[in-house]
């Protein structure tokens, strides 16, 4: 079981008063709220568009359409509420502006995600909220839970965002345009191309793992450790939904398609089964959300993959009155906690007479949730289950029992979450499992609840009756929310009537049983867990399976990194060397012998005398500096070799050449001469194998470069680029040292992208010239080398430390030479 | 280890050299040389007078602190890049004066970019040569 009992406020005992740019934070998601509002009641599309990357064609597009607009409304009005309650939940905390800033972004993120018209932009919103998500789970940053649970949700929606990014291009590339009011217009291309199968399992991924879906639903429980008003705005209202967005803005194209319908109903199903059974079994009340969110997310992704426009209907029904009555429980229960303490539903009982308000918003979010009449919840249930009675076939049967089993475990889940902590009693057997809860007789019984203030009780209140209004009123709710998302889903016009009485059939009976079967498993939630427990089976599913995968291709990772850095990565210069110059050797020789037109050489004797001198120099020089056992000696060969290649520029009229190896030996030799004082006496310390090798490895690279310059040069196909700096070095860029000019006009920004790596390689020269290591730190590594000598050295009466440490000294030292 | 011989030198040396390297850097555009010629050139320069004297003098005769000038060069190349930009014209796009000088020639943002990068090699080689003579 979870420490539900965390305060993740951090608050002292004294309660300051909100200043006033905390108190009027909501006006901003509210001045969103009323643009979205405006163009829901007036029905207008709006299309954005700004110049971003011209020279990729990537544009700032941005088009509001029915879907796009309840998106908005969700995310803006959950949003208003939000910002209400957080100052008063985080009241007094050292880092709620950090919060808030964070909180605001993922907003503005999101509504740019749901907005955008551009494949592009659409990733990049869709990144935007994972990184925030990320920054939002982890803001207890001292708690190790909450840090892990962060770095799960970002890698695992991180790397569904990565795969979404390759399958939009994909999309983008078979409909020739980034824009998706174009993309979803090329639906025959599309569905014609065969890059449409790849395409659809890597955005699916991206939709699946950010949507919770089985099996990468399990880092949305985690993802609890974050701030509850957190919880509840992203990980249950706006973007879990991400993924259900994308699927159903990606519909008029994709529907159709088998592998699409496929993959979407089969998560989908299993998804809304085992969150559904899951959460019953939950102790914590945010947890019980947590995994009733990932049954709800499944329906809605069942219902998308089904396609029918009854499927449409009731999904963009119950995404609505999900949204509402989830975020209300989340924010109840986030009230809860702060004032009793805990958020264990064992330990939470008669709160009523302490909070009536929180109570009276949870039932309503309750009966919501539940599907009863009039509210909202009642009515996506209805188009839901008469959606799912009109198919043919098994697969009426199958989406039916899926449709009421997670209806059912919604009764249940409304029960433990909003009945029990307000009407239950203590030790109710339904939710009293065998064991009892720790430290359970130290129970905030009702009266111990501390008083709340109006900023947390108003936010689940107002969205709690939300959950009336959209059922009283469905007339409202078809014209204004319901038609033009489905519009938009569907790609044509759709009208639609609600109502909240359809008569006796099949739909009304299958809720009656709903509820019945709801009402059964909350009386007999021990039996019904026990059933659940039954084999391993979904628990493996629901938690162990998907975490043992994550945890064994992280540790994979881990290992493969520490793998590759001991071996390639070990610290010696030498090696490092080696490795780089063999590999590049070895590729290219490989690719000489496997393309050999190349090694023609023309007029190779064609030398004058005179050109002779310089090479035998730098071959006389080469040996000095090879074989001398004196470093000025061999520094001062060295020096000879740059400048007879100084001189070789000269004869072959490359004065710029000449005049920078000039300079540039001068220098080499002045800093080798200060080097030279720091370096102890000279010895050989390689042996004669190694000294081979080495010398395989330069003669091997030299022998390469030597082919290649040849090849190079007696190539004959002149090149086209040259002549172009010949023709407009004067012309255009109006100099007559083409080399300068190349380097200060043409190539301008690889020079100055080479000045700063000059830039960047200094400061490092220079701090580790300033690095002076503590004596105390210095010999760390030394002592702990001398320690294990000497434990070693006690030779057999050496205890489990030295036989643990004598295997690790050769690998410690012996590595290499 | 102080040769009278070698500071005289130095003495002399030093401007005549750093003239020559400010000539080579102006005259790159035209004829052999360049910024970064002329950075190597007063670079060496100024560390013929850290070994003829000291290092400290060295940096007094200099005034501010290599990474300053490192700093000021990559400043200058960008925003010798970036002047087109306020024209409208494309990053790095040449700007000519119709002014010219005498060797010189006309001056523009190619001339600018190239004293960013005098200054920026000038910069690193006093750095490393610095401190590896500091000790």
């Amino acid at each position: 079981m979870d420490d539900s009992t965390t305060d993740d406020t951090g608050r002292g005992n004294d309660r300051p008063r909100l200043g006033v740019a905390e108190s009027l934070l909501a006006t901003i998601p509210l001045i969103a709220f009323l643009v979205a509002a405006y163009l829901t009641v007036t029905g207008r599309t709006l299309r954005l568009v700004w110049s971003w990357v011209p020279s990729l064609q990537v544009e700032a597009s941005f088009q509001l359409d029915g879907l796009s607009l309840l998106f908005c409304l969700l995310i803006s009005g959950i949003g208003v509420m939000i910002f209400v309650y957080a100052p008063g939940y985080f009241r007094g905390h050292r880092d709620r502006w950090r919060l808030y800033t964070w909180l605001l972004l993922f907003m503005a993120a999101m509504l740019g995600l749901v907005t955008a018209d551009n494949v592009i932009m659409l990733f990049v919103c869709w990144e935007l909220t994972s990184l925030t998500s990320y920054l939002l789970i982890g803001f207890k940053h001292e708690s190790e839970k909450a840090r892990a649970a962060a770095l799960q949700a970002l890698l695992i929606t991180g790397a569904g965002g990565l795969c979404l990014l390759a399958g939009l291009l994909l999309l983008s590339r078979i409909a020739e345009s980034q824009e998706l009011s174009t993309i979803l217009g090329a639906a025959d291309a599309l569905k014609q191309s065969p890059l449409i199968t790849p395409a659809i399992i890597l955005i699916l991924l991206g939709a699946f793992t950010k949507s919770a879906q089985f099996p990468f639903h399990f880092w949305l429980p985690n993802a609890m450790e974050a701030p509850t008003p957190v919880s509840a705005y992203l990980h249950s209202a706006t973007m879990v939904k991400a993924g259900v967005y994308l699927v159903a803005r990606l519909s008029p194209a994709l529907t159709g398609v088998p592998l699409w319908d496929n993959l979407i109903v089969a998560a989908g199903g299993v998804t809304a089964v085992v969150g559904g059974a899951y959460a019953v079994r939950q102790y914590d009340l945010k947890r019980i959300l947590a995994f009733s969110t990932i049954s709800a997310l499944g329906c809605l992704m069942l219902l998308l993959g089904l396609g029918t426009k009854l499927a449409i209907e009731g999904a963009m029904l119950f995404l609505l009155s999900h949204a509402l009555y989830k975020a209300t429980l989340f924010l109840v229960a986030g009230a809860v906690d702060l004032g009793t303490g805990t958020r264990d539903i064992r330990r939470l009982y008669g709160l009523f007479a302490s909070y009536p308000l929180l109570a009276a918003a949870a039932i309503l979010a309750a009966c919501s949730k539940s599907g009863l009449p009039p509210f909202g919840g009642f009515l996506a249930k209805e188009v839901v289950y008469e959606a799912t009675t009109t198919l043919s076939g098994w697969a009426t049967w199958a989406t039916t029992i899926v449709a009421l089993l997670a209806n059912a475990c919604f009764v249940a889940v409304g029960g433990l979450a909003a009945v029990h902590p307000f009407f239950g009693k203590p030790g109710e057997p339904s939710v009293v499992p065998h064991e009892s809860p720790p430290g359970s007789s130290q129970l905030p019984a009702g009266g111990a609840a501390r008083l709340l203030g109006w900023r947390l009780v108003f936010p689940p209140v107002v969205l709690g009756l939300l959950g009336i209004v959209l059922g009283v009123l469905p007339s409202v709710t078809a014209l204004y929310f319901i038609s033009p998302a489905m519009s938009a889903v569907m790609g044509q016009d759709i009208g639609v009537k609600l109502s909240l009485w359809h008569g006796f059939n099949l739909p009304l009976l299958l809720s009656v049983l709903t509820v019945a079967a709801g009402v059964g498993i909350y009386v007999q939630r021990r039996r019904f867990v026990a059933w659940v427990d039954a084999g391993g089976i979904l628990r493996y599913a629901a938690e162990g399976g998907p975490q043992a995968a994550y945890r064994g291709s992280l540790a994979l990772l881990k290992f493969t990194a520490t793998w590759q850095t001991r071996i390639l990565q070990n610290g010696r210069l030498r090696l490092y060397l080696i490795t780089v110059l063999a590999s590049f050797a070895g590729l290219v020789i490989a690719a000489f012998l496997y393309r050999v037109e190349y090694t023609q050489f023309g007029k190779l004797l064609n030398l004058r005398l005179y050109e002779l001198v310089f090479p035998v120099l730098i071959l006389a020089a080469l040996a000095m500096a090879v074989t001398s056992t004196s470093r000025l000696a061999a520094v001062c060969a060295l020096g000879v070799i740059g400048f007879a290649l100084a001189m070789l520029f000269v004869l072959f009229g490359a004065p710029d050449l000449a005049m920078t190896q000039l300079a540039i030996e001068t220098l080499t030799v002045i800093l080798f001469v200060f080097v030279i004082y720091r370096l102890p006496r000279f010895a050989t310390l390689s042996s004669r194998g190694v000294r081979i090798r080495d010398a395989v490895v330069s003669l091997a690279v030299g022998g390469m470069m030597t082919v290649i310059v040849l090849a190079a040069t007696s190539a004959h196909a002149p090149s086209r680029v040259s002549q172009f700096f010949v023709d407009n070095s004067l012309a255009i860029a109006k100099g007559r040292n083409m080399v300068n000019v190349i380097l200060v006009d043409f190539r301008g920004v690889d020079t100055l992208g080479e000045i700063t790596v000059i830039a960047v390689a200094a400061l490092g020269i220079f701090s580790l010239m300033r690095l002076r290591l503590e004596p105390s730190q210095v010999p760390a590594e030394a002592a702990a080398d001398r320690t294990e000598t000497t434990l070693a050295a006690n030779g057999e009466d050496a205890s489990s430390p030295s036989e643990q440490a004598a295997p690790d000294k050769p690998s410690a030292t012996g590595r290499g030479e | 280890m102080h040769s009278l011989i070698l500071s005289t030198a130095a003495r002399y040396l030093l401007p005549l050299l750093l003239v020559f390297s400010i000539f080579l850097l102006v005259r790159g555009h035209n004829e052999p040389g360049g910024g970064f010629v002329g950075g190597l050139t007063a670079a060496a320069a100024f560390a013929l007078f850290a070994i003829a004297y000291s290092v400290d003098q060295t940096r007094h005769l200099i005034g501010v602190h290599p990474r300053t000038l490192l700093g000021t060069g990559l400043l200058v190349a960008l925003a010798a890049g970036c002047l087109s930009l306020l024209c409208g014209l494309p990053f790095m796009t040449g700007l000519w004066s119709n002014l010219a000088l005498p060797s010189v020639g006309k001056l523009g943002t190619p001339l600018l970019f190239d004293v960013g990068v005098y200054l920026v090699v000038v910069g690193t080689v006093l750095m490393i040569v610095f401190e590896l003579a500091e000790e």
